[in-house]
């Protein structure tokens, strides 16, 4: 099994570029988006989404991808069964 | 290595994909019933794609070496119309004695609606009155995490269901663990755009081990690939995993959950 320098090293080119990917993206918005009030509600959330997920990928631990995707599920509430009345 | 594609939806392939999954080492596939890319519009729409499922791919796939087996359902997107849901439960017995039928399946949630857990309770007492195997479909995208947690929440309220029976599929990593701690099998969907990729699917092989975990394309009418089974393969042996590990994963798994149904007649290459 591959040590973690040599998973690194095998995995270097690949995050750059998809860490590329994401920046140019970012720059892309920003330069389409002339003042912060074009986003609707609901692409203002989705932007504060982004934010929020790079802050977990800059945090530490090894869940990273769980609590990311966590960020971007829906809320499961215990209750639903009452609500749907099953 | 001879693998088994326990998720696979070849009605939406073509005969040239049968060809490569033969040539790629699949020697069988279990294909669940599931939504054809449009909403049919009554029962005999179901009556003749249970047909299709039952008799036309298993001849197609015998062509090239491999046993199809196959899930009866209204799929989870369709039961959001409950009396066309209703009949078409109603009509599944007539299918569900022919010799490729592993259970009910894929039925789940879609968007978590109050008509799909209506129709889903309907398909488990199916399956129930039945003795079958169930395959479990769990939402996409945001909608996952909560249908899969209400899903759970309903197989886990029946006491008639055997969770060893049980393959609840499209886990990923927010999802995987709740499903194999409850004692489920739990199937990872390698999806080119929406699920996960060979690379997260071995590293949750690494941090869950290879217990009650299935791997899958979906292969459907979506983008997806059907050899995606292959890359999880050539991923894992790029990381230096053993081939008792690999085979285990794509082959022994799914043998040993399908062997529950007393339909899985299946026979290995010698
Ligand atoms: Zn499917």
């Amino acid at each position: 099994m591959q040590n973690a320098e040599e998973i690194l090293d095998g995995t270097f080119l690949e995050v750059r570029a998809k860490l590329l990917e994401v920046a140019a993206t970012l720059d892309r918005i920003e330069r389409a988006q002339g003042d912060a009030g074009d986003f609707s509600d609901l692409s203002k959330k989705r932007r504060e989404k982004v934010d929020q997920a790079i802050g977990i990928l800059l945090s530490s631990g090894s869940d990273r991808a769980e609590r990311l995707q966590k960020l971007f599920s829906r809320e499961y509430e215990d209750a639903w069964r009452n609500d749907f009345g099953i | 290595m001879d693998y088994i594609d326990p998720h696979i939806h070849m009605v939406s392939r073509t005969t040239d994909d049968y060809a490569t999954l033969a040539r790629m080492g699949c020697v069988a596939m279990s294909e669940p019933a599931f939504w054809a890319g449009f909403d049919r519009g009554s029962v005999d729409g179901f009556r003749d794609y249970f047909h299709q499922l039952t008799d036309v791919e298993p001849k197609r796939a015998a062509q090239y070496g491999i046993q199809h087996f196959t899930w009866l359902c209204i799929n989870a997107k369709e039961a959001e119309n409950v009396s066309l849901s209703r009949d078409v439960i109603a009509m599944i017995p007539e299918f569900i004695d022919r010799p490729n039928v592993l259970g009910i399946g894929e039925i789940g949630l879609n968007k978590n609606t109050k008509n799909e857990a209506t129709v889903f309770l309907e398909h488990l007492d199916l399956a129930v009155k039945y003795q079958q195997q169930i395959l479990i479909h769990t939402p996409h995208l945001e909608d996952k995490y909560q249908g899969t947690r209400m899903i759970l929440d309903m197989l886990c309220d029946d006491q008639r269901i055997d969770p060893t029976r049980v393959l609840v599929d499209h886990v990923e990593e927010h999802t995987i663990s709740e499903v194999l701690d409850r004692g489920f099998w739990a199937g990872m969907t390698l999806y080119p755009v929406t699920k996960c990729t060979p690379e997260r699917a071995a590293d949750m092989i690494e941090q869950v081990g290879g217990e009650r975990l299935l791997v899958n394309s979906a292969g459907d009418w979506g983008p997806s690939k059907p050899t995606a089974v292959p890359d999880l393969i050539f991923e894992m042996r790029r990381r230096g995993h053993s081939e008792t590990l690999i085979r285990k994963v794509v082959y022994d798994n799914p043998i040993a959950f399908f062997s529950q149904s007393q339909n899985f007649s299946f026979k290995p290459r010698t």
